[in-house]
């Protein structure tokens, strides 16, 4: 069993730092808005509420533009 | 009913601006400069006797039977090389014109056996029509030398070694028409006339047919004029006596074929001259490979089974259909709504393809519908859709005869693309400029009349960093199309991404640490795209399965965006799609996050016209996508999964997890022709249809849609959209159509692009590409010819970004997989064809310098071993691969191929890093532990089908 198997919240964080290193080419004025946008687009809702529970914005295991992006994430409370 | 008859015009139709008029045997006709006299009185209604003219070959001359008189001329000319002239005046028929063709047949008879009751092609013989067309009623040569006589030193034994056709020299009148074809046809170049004089025969260069170059595309057998070349099929049964034409269910070409029939029995497949996607050619898949239609493998009744270790039980079409059912009932019940999904297939019409997603959205009220496109193209749709505004490629197949440079990034045409793949050799071998960017020597790179300007063969996962080099050259260098990207792209994005491309990080000289292509090779590759005319993009699942598969689309977009290549014939961005109709399923509305014609689910517009239609609520949040799906069934979220005609369990990537996730649900139903690698998982067997058994439409790589026509009846007693709708009835939502007709009309009703779409236009104009609508009723064969579909076509930045599955000493090598020519992916159709007789088994390429470091000798089996998996395969030493990459293909489910692959994948859509895996091989005398388990499990599976009926066995 992998890493990620074990907690699969550590799969959705993967995920969106590999959505964050396309747009880290951007400025972040536009990077930010580009990871959130691209997350509501194509997580499903349980993804997104699952991500969201399982890591708050100071995760050291989360990149940072991702962090940043978060209170853009659909269902996001601060 | 009876047989679709083409008229064949001799030569090859001439396009010209100029119109040339004359008189054939008294009658006036008007025909196109260039065009032959045979061709011109063909039109005129006036068939001149040919033998060694066909129309899908250039004229040759050599026959002598299609002499013609022209006044004001000597002699006889031949009508297929002679070409018409303003005023000219052509007789076709007088007594000196009867009298040389008598003598030339008669010739031509006497060396040919006179068995013609019992021949082969008797009813389908040019030398018999011909014989009869001259009015031969004596043959005054007898007892000479001849090739067919028992006895004869000259009559050579038949080669039957191609398990297709049968070569019988005694038949040979020498005509050349197959040779031709392997030449100007296929472009293999594998036959030629071996002797001379009386001693000339055919000869697939000294062998046999089946260990020669010969790709068995069939070119050779649909020229022949005798029963030379014929099928054994034919050669069995007889000839056909009705025929419909179709479209082929393997690649993304989407050939045209005639099926041609005796009653129900297909007898073969003959490439459709109309069929624009083909143009009357084929490859041995879609020609030969038919057999797995009617294989003893195939299930033909439903089943279902409580738990996956139960032997399946046989019941009913309403008993398995409700059992399904009351299954997905009770699951999402138990577990919520977004417990149940489906997945749908690329290999089935577009018209089941929309009822399954139409099943989930509407019927399980959720999106969670995916489809293989996930595994193979999602990138292209991502990438394409995000530059241009549209998820497809932007060309019509024939656009490639006016390209002048031809960059072939990740594809390997001659083997995944074989009918396209012709075009493109016909065009290369007229001049046209090929680079080629791919880790493995393709055939494409050094062929015959072929040689690649550029192989830059980097290494696996590095694609995003050579495209950018090759658009670094071009910005730096001042080579781009500056009037194009002023008037046609987004400036603003354009400037940003000029500034980005231009730093010294994507330079070639830099990007070399990564991708092993030497710079100057690079610099010289770039300037041929920006300068060597209409430069066209050909791409293939070697850009998309990767990590940054969505990036390197939108590379390769803005390299032609650059420089102007986009909006005309001759150039463009193409996705090489995989599976007959995966433009088709994504069209369809296959993703979990859009709506049949790629619209957002979120989009309360286009939601609406749906939930109109449908006559319920539709969920506005997207669904789950296929690695979603198995991760939450690991979790114990995902219970019920209905898949058509797709073999996730064997196709997509990390295969432990994917069968994790598998036995983790509690309800999978598997509707497919065979008991494939995931219907081990299933509780419920569907039988489907092949593509021979229902009616339908398929979407090529072009936009084509194709007409399916039913040849002969469901096996089973129903096509998949029929069951589709019955599981629909069954969970309570109303889902009735007489035919597909009525699905592609709901069709019509939704997206824009198929507004003009319905099968009586189908039927009136062979085939449409999309957009169909108001603005382009006939279609369009070449998109964003004045503006792109978004409007602007945008630049966006693309930062290499290397993959994470890291080479290092544990695994130093890189696996890239890929396909043969002689199977089609999962290989559940091939392997049950005679083309096994090709590829029998998987096998890994290594290179002799990483063989020999290892003791590997050709032939070993030796032991893979990746982060994922291990699994055997026997080694084959070959330079084709670079060193430091091993190579395989993923045809053969017992290899196991998926076992070792990562879950990696694409950042955009998930499509799985397939191209990369680092692994380590060395010798091994056994076969690994997952191998030996599927064999078991295999095994099981069988004395679990023995207890069924014969078919099952």
């Amino acid at each position: 069993m992998t890493e990620t198997d074990a907690d699969p919240t550590l799969k959705l964080a993967h995920m969106a730092r590999q959505i964050a290193d396309f747009f880290k080419a951007y400025p972040e004025e536009k990077a930010v808005p580009g990871i959130a946008e691209h997350i509501n687009k194509f997580w499903s809702k349980r993804m997104r509420e699952d991500f969201l529970a399982a890591f708050r914005q100071d995760d050291p295991r989360l990149d940072a533009l991702v962090a940043k992006a978060m209170p853009k994430i659909k269902g996001w409370q601060a | 009913m009876s047989l679709v008859q083409e008229i064949d015009y001799g030569t090859p139709a001439r396009l010209s601006d100029k119109t040339v008029t004359l008189t054939i045997d008294g009658e006036s006709i008007s025909v196109p400069a260039g065009t032959s006299v045979m061709a011109a009185a063909m039109h005129a209604g006036t068939k001149i006797p040919k033998l060694c003219a066909t129309d899908s070959l250039e004229p040759f001359g050599s026959c002598r039977l299609c002499l013609v008189e022209i006044e004001g001329r000597k002699g006889t000319p031949a009508s297929c090389t002679t070409l018409v002239e303003e005023g000219m005046v052509v007789r076709t028929q007088t007594p000196q014109l009867a009298k040389l063709r008598k003598g030339v047949m008669e010739l031509y008879i006497s060396d040919h056996p006179l068995d013609c009751l019992t021949c082969s092609a008797n009813g389908d013989c040019e030398l018999q029509d011909m014989a009869g067309a001259v009015g031969l009623r004596e043959v005054r040569y007898e007892g000479g030398a001849n090739h067919f006589e028992k006895g004869s030193a000259l009559t050579l034994p038949q080669d039957t070694s191609n398990p297709y056709f049968t070569y019988d020299p005694a038949k040979c009148i020498v005509c050349n028409r197959c040779v031709r074809a392997c030449e100007e046809v296929q472009g293999t170049f594998a036959l030629t006339i071996t002797g001379r004089g009386f001693e000339s025969r055919v000869s697939p260069g000294g062998t046999d047919f089946l260990g020669s170059e010969c790709v068995s595309c069939g070119a050779c057998v649909q020229a022949c004029p005798t029963a030379t070349l014929n099928e054994n099929a034919v050669i069995e049964h007889g000839t056909p006596e009705h025929s419909k034409v179709t479209t082929c269910a393997y690649c993304g070409v989407g050939c045209s074929f005639k099926a041609e029939m005796q009653g129900d029995k297909l007898i073969r497949m003959v490439p459709y001259k109309d069929g624009k996607a083909n143009e009357g050619h084929s490859c041995v898949k879609g020609r030969f490979a038919w057999g797995y239609a009617t294989h003893k493998d195939r299930i033909t009744k439903p089943m279902i089974r409580a738990k996956i270790t139960d032997p399946w039980r046989e019941v009913t079409w309403d008993e398995a259909i409700n059992h399904a059912a009351q299954e997905f009932k009770r699951i999402q019940a138990e577990y919520g709504r977004e417990s149940i999904g489906a997945v749908t297939s690329s290999r089935c019409t577009n018209e089941e393809v929309f009822l399954v997603q139409k099943l989930v959205r509407a019927a399980f009220g959720n999106n969670n519908v995916d489809t293989c496109a996930r595994v193979c193209h999602s990138p292209t749709g991502y990438g394409l859709s995000t530059a241009f505004g549209t998820s497809a490629g932007t060309q019509d197949f024939k656009s490639v005869a006016k390209a002048d440079v031809i960059l072939v990034i990740g594809a390997n045409p001659t083997d995944g693309h074989p009918v396209f793949a012709s075009r493109m050799k016909k065009r290369l071998r007229a001049g046209a400029k090929l680079i080629v960017a791919d880790p493995r020597r393709i055939d494409l790179v050094k062929s015959p009349h072929i040689a690649a300007a550029h192989h830059l063969q980097l290494k696996p996962g590095t694609n995003v960093a050579l495209v950018n080099a090759l658009a670094h050259v071009i910005v730096t260098e001042g080579l781009l199309d500056e009037a194009y990207v002023r008037e046609r792209c987004d400036l603003l994005d354009f400037e940003v991404w000029a500034r980005f491309i231009a730093e010294e990080k994507n330079s070639p000289e830099l990007s070399e640490k990564h991708t092993g292509v030497p710079a100057a090779e690079v610099r010289s590759a770039a300037r041929l795209y920006a300068t060597g005319g209409n430069a066209a993009i050909y791409y293939g699942l070697g850009v998309t399965e990767h990590s940054q598969g969505s990036t390197t689309v939108m590379a390769m977009a803005n390299l032609a965006m650059l420089t102007g290549n986009i909006g005309r014939d001759g150039v463009g961005v193409n996705p090489l799609r995989g599976q007959n109709n995966v433009q088709g399923s994504c069209d369809m509305g296959s993703f979990p996050h859009e709506l049949s014609g790629y619209r957002h689910v979120s989009d309360d517009a286009t939601r609406e016209a749906f939930e109109t239609l449908w006559g319920t609520p539709l969920d506005v949040e997207p669904g789950l996508r296929i690695p979603n799906m198995l991760d939450e069934a690991v979790s114990g979220r995902f219970l019920g999964l209905y898949i058509q005609g797709e073999d996730i369990a064997q196709s997509d990537p990390n295969t432990q997890h994917v069968t994790d996730g598998l036995k983790a649900m509690e309800c999978v139903v598997v509707q497919d022709l065979f008991l494939n690698e995931t219907a081990k998982y299933a509780h419920v067997f569907l039988p489907g249809a092949s593509f021979l058994e229902k009616d339908g439409t398929f979407t090529n790589a072009e936009r084509r849609i194709n007409r399916v026509r039913q040849v002969m009846a469901p096996m089973a007693g129903k096509a998949e959209w029929q069951v589709t709708a019955e599981l629909a009835r069954a969970l309570g939502y109303p889902m009735n159509y007489p035919h597909p007709a009525e699905i592609m009309d709901e069709i019509a009703a939704l997206p824009p692009t198929f507004a003009g779409v319905s099968y009586a236009k189908l039927d009136a104009m062979g085939s449409i590409q999309w957009p169909c609508n108001e603005k382009a009723p006939l279609g369009t064969p070449i998109m964003h010819i004045d503006r792109f579909v978004r409007g602007k076509g945008r630049f966006m930045l693309t930062e290499y970004v290397p993959t994470e599955e890291r080479t290092g000493p544990r695994f130093p090598l890189i696996l890239t997989t890929g396909r043969i020519l002689s199977q089609y992916n999962v290989g559940a159709q091939t392997r049950r064809t005679e083309n096994n007789a090709w590829h029998d088994e998987d096998v890994l390429e290594i290179h002799p310098f990483d063989a020999e470091n290892r003791g590997i000798r050709e032939g070993d089996l030796v032991l893979i071993q990746s982060r994922s998996g291990e699994i055997a395969l026997h080694a084959e030493i070959t330079d084709r691969v670079q060193p430091g990459v091993v190579y395989t293909t993923f045809h053969h489910a017992e290899p196991g191929a998926n076992v070792i692959t990562t879950d990696f994948s694409d950042w955009a859509t998930n499509c799985p890093e397939y191209k990369v895996t680092a692994v380590e091989v060395r010798r091994t005398n056994y076969y690994s532990k997952w191998q030996e388990m599927n064999r078991e499990e295999d095994l099981t599976l069988r004395v679990i089908a023995g207890r069924l009926s014969p078919a099952a066995e």
